[in-house]
């Protein structure tokens, strides 16, 4: 965790004061609506289609047990009693009042949080590998560079109005699990053959209504000059991105319309001017960021716990649940754990105010007081003694946070759509659920394999459909609320954005639908090991097609006429 | 008339603003002080520059300011338009005329400025602000305080935090 210092406590302290005063002036009348709106937006606060929905930042993922304590507190004093982790390393509130939401920022004040740039067009919440710091494949530990990244955006003067909203994403282990190519900036941490540290940089990449990948505009940029080549992107992206179309303004658009050649020249250019000035990273802060963060007392311990191999073979429970929801750890004996958020009959990312605390004390019991918030909407402890993995799955299945599907098809990202969300074209909950409940049965979920199931609720895409080995997008048809689906989207090193399969469905063809598509994939792998979307890459998705819309493409068959062939 | 901010306190306003008509034609030029529209200073330059009064000069959120680094010297003021407080163009501009083109003199906000944006368009280089019908100018002026710091480097404070930061730990270590 990075600790705060006395100044990023008072920055932070000044914003509650700030928007308390804002909120008042508001109530009194003498802050119009039109001007409030973009001013709250900044603190994350929405006027959404019930109440409120406030988003709180959880800065690159980073939690601490007392932290989200205070989560839960605030849910169950502000709100009924639960929160909502999104795909973006944040938590939304969805029925505060509006005039309490001062006191819940004070309150998250209180234990270094903030709901700061969490909405609006500005520098977002940054993201990255929920594994940081304890990947084996990770080459650079890349929490410092974003907490360094969180200061210089955070009030970023020239840069509080952009186009639209803005995303960075950093990544610095071999397999990129943050998804870096497609956000608005992607920042690939690696050394250079002289051992000195530096980002390959993407930009323009994004889903939403134009799903792009980003592209390369600097293989190798030395970290002393990250913030100044961060200033110079950002200043051509605020001259020049169009403002007089909100599905147009994002920085891809402007890198596509300019061509991404001219846009890196206009960024060179820029930089030339601001290269080497004060913004020029030193080594003393790099050192003094590094200090502020705790880092896990690790202890020294043997690469296998004996105990945990034992119990793997003695519970086939466990084992199932460890092969899919414990991950390796760069530190011999520790394990990395994935505490499910996805329980058939719970929305996904959804919990209690009761759950937080109970997974606070996992958290201090078994992994230094730390967790971590994944982009798929689960929580991690990060840092777990091996030998503590069974008993932590006991009390974790208590909880009804084991469900051992991390991976699988049932480990559905889902965005709250129109259930919460006033922008959906179609709910993505009841979807979810429905799927969830189709595939219910653990050993078929493990046949079927690796699977990314991604549903949202508009075309703004919070719940990346697009990069879905699956993708569900609700589309609105005359008034009615339906379904596209989408194959063939991969996040990571191989980002792909998924194909429109044919005409959209209903949502109760929906999980019909899903069941065709993997019951010809089952069909047509050539082994257990190829995954649902190797085949899609290797077979096209013409048979996919094919199969659930018949030969003539019209209505999907209905479920039942088609049993799976496993 | 109105008040504005001026190096954060409220000062009587004696310049007239011009703009251009509907058909984008040049505004008549009065006695007095003036800010003329960019396009009135590309066309008229020995006219503006023959005149009595003080002159300055307004650029719009899509002017590149560029296009006047070389003709800062006859100016007294140089304005720049926000025809909302969400377009934020208007801070690149600033930022640039400070930092890049060497405008020291009077830099204003006009247009649709309010007292919430004041903290940020100041430490982007802005020393006046003509604030938009209805604020008042002598409330706006706590928002100077709304922050006590700041992390980034700006116009008011080109240092970055971690700078000074880093400044002031080695003037400890040297004690
Ligand atoms: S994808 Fe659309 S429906 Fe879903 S949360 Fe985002 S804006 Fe709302």
């Amino acid at each position: 965790m990075y600790i705060y210092d006395e100044i990023d406590q008072r920055i932070v302290d000044d914003r509650v004061a700030q928007f308390r005063d804002q909120t008042s002036r508001f109530l009194a009348g003498s802050l119009s609506e039109d001007d409030f709106r973009p001013l709250r937006l900044q603190n994350g606060l929405y006027i959404q289609r019930f109440a409120p929905m406030l988003r709180v930042a959880i800065p690159y993922g980073l939690l601490a047990s007392r932290q989200l304590r205070a989560l839960a507190y605030i849910a169950r004093k502000w709100d009924r009693g639960y929160a909502h982790f999104s795909t973006r390393q944040n938590i939304q509130y969805n029925w505060p009042k509006l005039e309490d939401v001062p006191d819940i920022l004070e309150k998250l004040a209180s234990v270094q949080m903030h709901a700061i740039q969490t909405s609006g067009n500005c520098i977002r919440n940054t993201t990255v590998d929920h594994f940081a710091g304890v990947a084996p494949d990770e080459i650079v530990d890349p929490l410092v560079w974003c907490e360094i990244i969180r200061q210089w955006s955070a009030f970023h003067p020239e840069f509080a109005f952009l186009p639209r909203k803005f995303k960075i994403a950093v990544s610095g282990a071999e397999t990129d699990r943050a998804a870096i190519q497609v956000h608005d900036i992607g920042l690939q941490a690696q050394y250079d053959d002289k051992g000195n540290i530096g980002f390959r940089v993407y930009v323009g990449g994004g889903l939403g209504r134009t799903p792009i990948i980003g592209t390369v505009i600097r293989e190798f940029l030395p970290w002393q000059h990250l913030l100044t080549y961060l200033d110079a992107v950002l200043r051509v992206y605020n001259r020049y991105g169009r403002r007089d179309n909100k599905y147009k303004a994002r920085i891809k658009i402007l890198v596509k319309e300019t061509k991404p050649e001219v846009f890196r020249a206009q960024v060179e250019a820029e930089w030339a001017h601001l290269k080497d000035g004060p913004a020029t990273l030193i080594e003393e802060e790099v050192e003094r960021i590094t200090k502020r963060f705790t880092r896990p007392a690790y202890q020294k311990l043997d690469k296998l716990a004996s105990g945990y191999v034992l119990a793997l073979g003695r519970d086939k429970a466990f084992a199932s649940w460890a092969r899919r929801n414990v991950q390796a750890h760069k530190v011999a004996g520790y394990a990395a754990v994935t505490l499910s958020l996805k329980k058939t009959g719970v929305a996904p990312g959804d919990m209690t105010d009761a759950q937080m605390e109970a997974v606070a004390d996992l958290a201090d019991r078994y992994s230094f007081g730390e967790l971590r918030v994944s982009h798929e909407q689960n929580l991690i402890l990060a840092d777990v003694r091996q030998s503590d993995l069974f008993e932590l799955w006991q009390q974790a299945r208590e909880l009804g946070l084991a469900t051992p599907n991390i991976g699988l098809l049932t480990n559905i990202i889902a965005c709250p759509g129109g259930d919460f969300c006033s922008l959906a074209n179609a709910k993505s909950l009841p979807v979810a659920d429905a799927i969830t409940r189709r595939f219910d049965d653990l050993d078929y979920l493990y046949d079927i394999g690796e699977l990314d199931l991604n549903i949202s609720g508009c075309m703004n895409s919070c719940g990346h459909h697009h990069v879905g080995h699956i993708g569900v997008l609700g589309v609105d048809k005359q008034g009615a609320e339906f379904y596209q689906i989408s194959i063939g989207g991969a996040q990571g090193n191989k980002a792909a954005l998924g194909k429109v399969l044919g005409p959209s469905v209903s949502q109760a063809e929906v999980p019909g639908v899903v069941e065709k598509l993997i019951d010809l994939y089952i069909e047509r792998r050539d082994s257990a090991e190829e995954r649902f979307i190797d085949v899609v890459q290797r077979i096209g998705i013409e048979p996919f097609k094919e199969h659930v819309y018949g030969g003539h493409h019209k209505k999907p068959a209905g479920r039942g006429e088609q049993l799976a062939a496993a | 008339m109105a008040g504005i901010i001026k190096n954060r306190q409220v000062a009587a306003n004696n310049w007239q603003l011009l703009k251009a008509g509907a058909d984008k034609s040049l505004p008549a030029v009065p006695e007095g002080d003036v800010i003329v529209p960019l396009a009135q200073w590309l066309a008229q330059k020995d006219a503006l520059l023959a005149r009595k009064g003080r002159l300055g000069v307004w650029l719009a959120n899509t002017d590149d300011p560029a296009v006047i680094a070389g003709d800062l010297n006859h100016f007294d003021l140089v304005a720049v338009d926000f025809p909302h407080f969400t377009d934020g163009r208007g801070s690149s501009i600033a930022r640039l005329l400070r930092e890049r083109y060497g405008w020291t003199g009077e830099l204003r906000a006009i247009g649709d400025v309010i007292r919430d944006v004041v903290f940020y368009l100041s430490r982007c280089g802005f020393d006046a602000f003509d604030l938009k019908a209805g604020e008042d100018a002598k409330a706006a002026l706590s928002a100077f305080g709304d922050f006590s710091e700041a992390y980034q480097t700006s116009v008011e404070r080109p240092q970055p935090l971690f700078r000074r930061r880093a400044a002031t730990a080695q003037a400890a270590a040297a004690k």
